[in-house]
């Protein structure tokens, strides 16, 4: 087994839990003092920071949203002055505004830690070659993954995602013996390979760490075979902290939490209540040592059950199952977010379109998922020449690119082919087989 | 000065195109021409028939979705370069052509074709001082 943090992995439950509790009194007193939002949270139900004395009292806080970050776009949810914050990244929101998140330099420190454990979890140590082919930019996955790599000492390949078969190139001519993708580009990168007539087994590639969209166990068996490597997930989202929240071991049996610096809780969707381990339900986030951006029972819509029983690995965190589904309609296309209420806003915007609208998802094998958003036609889009139409059709799948940062391709369609239902209408129809025989 | 075309937006499955013809033979409607312009996806079809308004009517209570518009309908001599003397006089003028179909006359002298060029109101003056002949809606009816 392989550790980067031995102390803190498996740091003794007595330790952890004491650890935990003066941790979370110190959060909340910040969170309070300097997030208006939380202030307002506390003082309309009469809570107070010192009514939370420990983990037990958790439940007594109100839970956070994306729509927090919405309403205090884009930096109202941080807790320091911006002269602290040495660097903001950020994701999908519900419509136009994105989830805005920041780090200090203790932050961007934590964060680092994280991944060096979630790499190190996979045997990574300083004599690897790194290939990071997660997106460098505002998204977390490629800095991320960068830092931890490079805390470890390894030699960081900062690739960024994108152009395939440069990928195979220098994984043959760089000799990379680490992966940092998502799944279903290692999927396509495997595929890459047969094509241009590349064994990757023979190559010295050991390990990949995939994250950032939902797979399932045979996907993992299909990239553990093309590739010859062993596959491990790993799981995080920009507002806990970016990847590092959560990291599989060489047992492949669910993901360990990071709980010396985030407490996971399973609650019911519905009522809020807090479930038994072993439940499945709506995993909830409360980051113990953030200082930008402390987070307070943060939802975060994934669905998925914490495993009670220890690991065989030694490790004292918890587990979590691989997710198992949403809470909400969010879609994960190529690792993006992407919400329904996204593309609607954005069709709302231009003139010549309909509200009636589907989004198709889809995944050939062993290539990217593609995102197909059919329109309804309208008598101000139809005239006499198909040049007018393929400039409606661009308008909408450029707009769409510049809201969603992925291609669409936009399909027009005859007035009255999708199907308008009583009530909430279809708008989704997802043929990636994500959540099933995981 | 021109005759009104339609254009009716269908996309690629099998059993549209019968659609459209069904709707407008109820509507006793007579197909005059027609040409298809298509992508991957969908097409449209673009209709000469012997009411306009009411083809409309008929296409869009069957639920698609039609525009309306202007062409130009050209008679041409039935015989080699007939159809080259006109689309020079164009050319020489720089007007280009958007596209055109031919049309199924009944006289045997002349061919109709349908055009849909740039600048219209340009083009109808210099064609008729070439003596070329456009034919307007009701003259086209009457064939």
């Amino acid at each position: 087994m392989y550790f980067w943090n031995y102390e803190a992995e498996c740091m003794h439950p007595d330790e952890l839990r004491a650890l935990r509790d003066w941790r979370l009194v110190k959060t909340v007193r910040h969170a309070y003092e300097n997030v208006p939002c939380y202030r307002r949270k506390f003082d309309e139900i009469g809570l107070r920071p010192e009514h939370i004395r420990g983990v037990a009292d958790l439940p007594k806080i109100p839970f956070t949203t994306k729509d927090d970050f919405r309403e205090n776009y884009p930096f109202g949810m941080f807790a320091v002055p911006m002269d602290q914050v040495v660097r903001v990244h950020a994701s999908s929101g519900t419509t136009g505004k994105s989830t805005v998140v920041g780090y200090t330099r203790n932050d961007i420190a934590l964060w680092a830690e994280l991944m060096a454990r979630t790499l190190g979890a996979g045997g990574t140590t300083k004599g690897d070659v790194v290939q990071n082919a997660y997106g460098y930019g505002l998204f977390t996955g490629g800095l991320g993954a960068h830092y931890g790599a490079e805390k470890i000492g390894a030699s960081v390949v900062p690739i960024s995602g994108g152009n395939t078969k440069r990928q195979i190139q220098i994984m043959q001519d760089f000799g990379s013996t680490v992966l940092c993708c998502t799944p279903s580009y290692a999927v396509l990168l495997g595929e890459t390979a047969r094509e241009m007539g590349v064994d990757v087994r023979r190559l010295p590639l050991r390990v990949a760490f995939l994250g950032a969209e939902p797979w399932t166990e045979s996907m993992r068996r299909e990239i553990e075979e093309s590739l010859g490597i062993d596959a491990l997930d790993i799981y995080g989202l920009s507002e806990v902290i970016g990847p590092g929240v959560s990291y599989e071991c060489m047992e492949k049996a669910g993901l360990h939490i990071n709980e010396d610096h985030f407490i996971a809780e399973i609650i019911d969707p519905e009522t809020g209540e807090v479930l038994p381990p072993g439940t499945k339900g709506e995993l909830v986030f409360t980051t113990l040592t953030k200082e930008a951006l402390p987070l307070l029972r943060y939802r975060t819509r994934d669905l998925t059950y914490l495993e009670p029983e220890p690991c065989k690995c030694g490790r004292t965190f918890v587990r979590m199952h691989r997710v198992m589904g949403r809470t909400d309609d969010m879609l994960i296309v190529r690792g993006v977010n992407v919400f329904p209420s996204q593309i609607e806003s954005v069709l709302m915007e231009i003139e010549e379109t309909e509200p009636h609208y589907l989004i198709v998802v889809d995944r050939e094998k062993g290539a990217l998922d593609t995102l197909e958003v059919w329109v309804e036609v309208s008598p101000q889009i139809v005239s006499d020449e198909v040049r007018s139409l393929e400039t409606v059709e661009q308008k909408i799948a450029s707009e769409l690119h510049s809201a969603l940062g992925i291609s669409v391709k936009v399909k027009l369609v005859e007035p009255k082919t999708i199907a308008r239902s009583e009530g909430k209408a279809k708008r989704v129809v997802d043929r990636r087989d994500l959540y099933n025989g995981s | 000065m021109g005759v009104k075309q339609l254009s009716v937006f269908l996309e690629n499955k099998s059993g549209r195109l019968a659609d459209v013809t069904r709707a407008l033979a109820q509507a006793n409607i007579n197909i005059r021409a027609l040409s298809i312009a298509d992508t991957i996806d969908y097409g449209l079809l673009r209709l000469i028939v012997d009411n306009p308004e009411r083809a409309r009517a008929a296409l869009t209570d069957a639920g698609f979705t039609v525009a309306l518009t202007e062409v130009l309908a050209i008679e041409v001599p039935d015989k080699p370069g007939g159809l080259a003397n006109i689309i020079d006089i164009l050319a020489k003028e720089g007007i280009n052509i958007e596209y055109m179909y031919a049309f199924v006359g009944r006289s045997g002298e002349h061919a109709i074709v349908i055009f849909r060029i740039e600048r219209v109101d340009e083009a109808v003056p210099i064609l008729r001082e070439k003596g070329v002949r456009i034919l307007t809606g009701e003259e086209l009816q009457s064939l």
